[in-house]
């Protein structure tokens, strides 16, 4: 982290004319804020990935949809609830809570069950075979690739119109960030959720399993530990926290879901698994904070254009001097 | 001793208090932990039976066959050695029993019922534990942690009674945890429950490899080669340490190169060699058997005897 930020402030003394640093100074607080709650989405995504390559060191190029379906899932509740895109619809604060844990918990369900259908159909007949690892590569693009197609049949190539329940209030401020009531909502239960993950994975009988077949799967399954299962699992638990961070993204951004709308998201939250370490929960929390946040100043320094390229350099800045992340990897111990 | 246990949610106290206890009490608190530890009580009913029968097993790796015609039992109760020079099949046999491989002939029945394609983790459960011979501990989880992986096998939260952390998941919880620091306390290093499987010393890890077969409550635990390595003093420790399990009511299948130990601590020995069975009877049998004797031919005389 000291390289990355030093190195930009180098340049930033070089090359005052094309590095806004007024704006970044001006927009400090606003886009930690703003970029704490991106980051939030970024995090729980992130889970996935690196929940999954914990267990299997597979990349699960796919888990992007898994998360798309959840979003998809979140704007046909609502829809079916009788909600329509354009003005907020003034809502008892009851009925909106009871409306976004339905969605929340529909998104859930897609999304896990999603991770799971894709684990059966594509990644176990593999694995029953004995399958080389690029093998495994190929075919996460492929059901990628499937899944987006499946949406766009369905629903088209237009972006859903977003529905929104919440209307953004302020509720304080701090300096130049007007802290919303969705912010704090994406926020808090962001890191409820991560909470839930950790300690499921380092406190009950499967998070032990999960973290033994992690480790060694051959060994394990002597120990009487059902692989099979624990892999199943590590699915679904990623795919259910993928459909909580879609009912937020579903909620922030302003341009709805579409059906290839996973796969920028997906390769960021990827990222941000590989920043913090992957395979180790912590660092996806991290890596999702600090990805989300670091785009949103890089943004304001550079312009918008380069928002994504600042994320990837400081990904890129970040595994020249700890190629195994951050935090490092952790869920087994690092294997190749 | 306690210093040592710092990162440890419960059992931190059970180590000082065995520290400070008279002599009645120690020995109260023993036959506490050997009852823990053998929780499973029936082995006294079949005493003697077959638990576990190799029937003609053959395992062929392309033209290797490491296996032919392999027939031996089992008996309750027993410690039953298997020996041979390198490469004999031991091991292979080993894994005939656990699942790793399926006999290409033959077959291998546990209480009477042949295991067949039962999967390894089914195999487990249904109560065959082994250890290997090149230590296969969970590195990054602490000693306790390794033992209590072991206890699973036998749990029965679910998932959602987990993530909702309902009182039997809290229940199991315990007990796992008590249950896996009396093994550690059977073994004889609990004192080291809290520190991760990677930094524990080479006698530890071998010892915590056997605390961690026997939490999945095996009726039949597979020793593989448990004292390569110890020294004179650390393998009377160890021989000690199978006669205890034994006691406690497991049946115990021993591969061992060093005679001395195996000579010592079994009821009976099967010897392989390449692959065959080549005599099997009590130690004092195989000592004087002509052909066990010629198949060490080339092994100094004190290791034979």
């Amino acid at each position: 982290m000291h390289h990355v930020v030093s190195s930009a402030h180098i340049l930033a003394q070089e090359s005052d004319s094309w590095i806004n640093t007024d704006t970044f100074i001006d927009l400090f607080w606003a886009n930690t804020i703003g970029g704490l709650e991106y980051g939030s989405i970024y995090a729980l995504i992130a889970l996935g990935y690196t929940l999954v390559y914990g267990v299997l060191k597979l990349l699960n190029f796919a888990h992007s949809e898994v998360f798309i379906y959840g979003a998809y899932a979140t704007w046909f509740t609502f829809f079916l609830l009788g909600f329509r895109p354009g003005p907020t619809p003034e809502l008892a604060t009851g009925e909106l809570i009871a409306f976004l844990l339905l969605a929340v918990v529909v998104a859930m369900l897609v999304s896990g069950t999603t991770a799971l259908v894709l684990e059966r159909v594509a990644y176990r007949p593999l694995r029953n075979r004995g399958a080389p690892r690029l093998a495994f590569l190929i075919t996460a693009i492929g059901a990628s690739l499937v899944l987006q197609q499946i949406l766009f049949l369905w629903r088209g190539g237009n972006a859903e119109q977003a529905i929104r329940l919440l209307r953004p209030e302020t509720l304080f401020t701090v300096g130049s960030a007007s802290i919303q009531n969705l912010t704090i909502i994406i926020v808090v239960a962001s890191i409820l959720m991560w909470l839930v993950a950790d300690t499921f994975v380092n406190r009950t009988r499967f998070g032990r399993g999960i973290r033994a077949v992690a480790q060694d799967p051959e060994t394990a399954t002597l120990m009487g530990v059902n692989k099979e299962r624990i892999i199943m699992l590590t699915f679904v638990v990623g795919g259910l926290l993928a459909g909580a961070a879609a009912l937020f993204y579903m909620m922030k951004i302003p341009q709805g879901a579409q059906y290839n709308g996973g796969f920028l998201l997906g390769i960021k939250a990827f990222a941000a698994a590989v920043l913090g370490g992957i395979g180790n929960l912590r660092g996806a929390l991290l890596g999702g904070l600090l990805l989300g946040v670091i785009e949103n100043h890089g943004q304001a320094l550079f312009g918008g254009e380069w928002r994504d390229v600042v994320a990837f350099v400081l990904l890129v800045l970040v595994l020249m001097f700890r190629p195994t992340g951050i935090l490092g990897e952790s869920l087994g111990k690092a294997r190749v | 001793m306690t210093e040592k246990n710092k990162n440890e949610p419960a059992p931190g106290g059970i180590v000082a208090e065995v520290a400070q206890m008279t002599e009645v009490e120690l020995r109260e608190h023993e036959a506490e932990v050997a009852d823990v530890v053998a929780t499973d009580r029936e082995f006294a009913v079949g005493q003697g039976e077959t638990l576990l029968e190799m029937d003609n097993v053959t395992m062929r790796f392309g033209g290797l066959v490491a296996l032919d015609g392999v027939s031996f039992d089992i008996k309750r109760g027993e410690i039953l050695g298997l020996i041979g020079p390198n490469g004999a099949g031991k091991t292979t046999c080993f894994n005939a029993m656990t699942g790793v491989y399926r006999p290409t002939s033959g077959q291998v029945l546990l209480e009477g019922k042949p295991l067949g394609k039962t999967t390894k983790h089914k195999i487990t459960r249904k109560g065959i534990a082994r250890t290997f011979q090149n230590i296969r501990l969970f590195d990054e989880m602490t000693a306790l942690e390794n033992v209590v992986v072991g206890t699973d096998a036998r749990h029965k939260t679910s998932v959602v009674g987990a993530l909702l952390r309902l009182p039997r998941h809290f229940a199991e919880e315990k007990a796992a945890v008590e249950k896996a620091m009396a093994l550690l306390e059977f073994v004889g290093i609990a004192d080291r429950a809290g520190d991760k499987a990677k930094n524990l010393p080479y006698g530890y890890q071998r010892r915590l490899e056997i605390a961690r077969a026997l939490a999945t409550e095996p009726k039949l635990l597979c020793l593989d080669e448990p004292a390569a390595g110890f020294n004179p003093a650390e393998k009377d420790e160890l021989m000690e340490l199978i006669r205890k399990i034994r006691d406690d009511g497991f049946t115990v299948l021993l591969i061992e190169h060093d005679m001395r130990l195996v000579m010592g601590v079994t009821d009976r020995i099967v010897v392989l060699e390449f692959g065959k069975k080549i005599a099997e009877g009590t130690p004092e049998e195989i000592r004087n058997d002509k052909a066990v004797i010629a198949a060490y031919l080339g092994v100094p005389d004190d290791d034979v005897a």
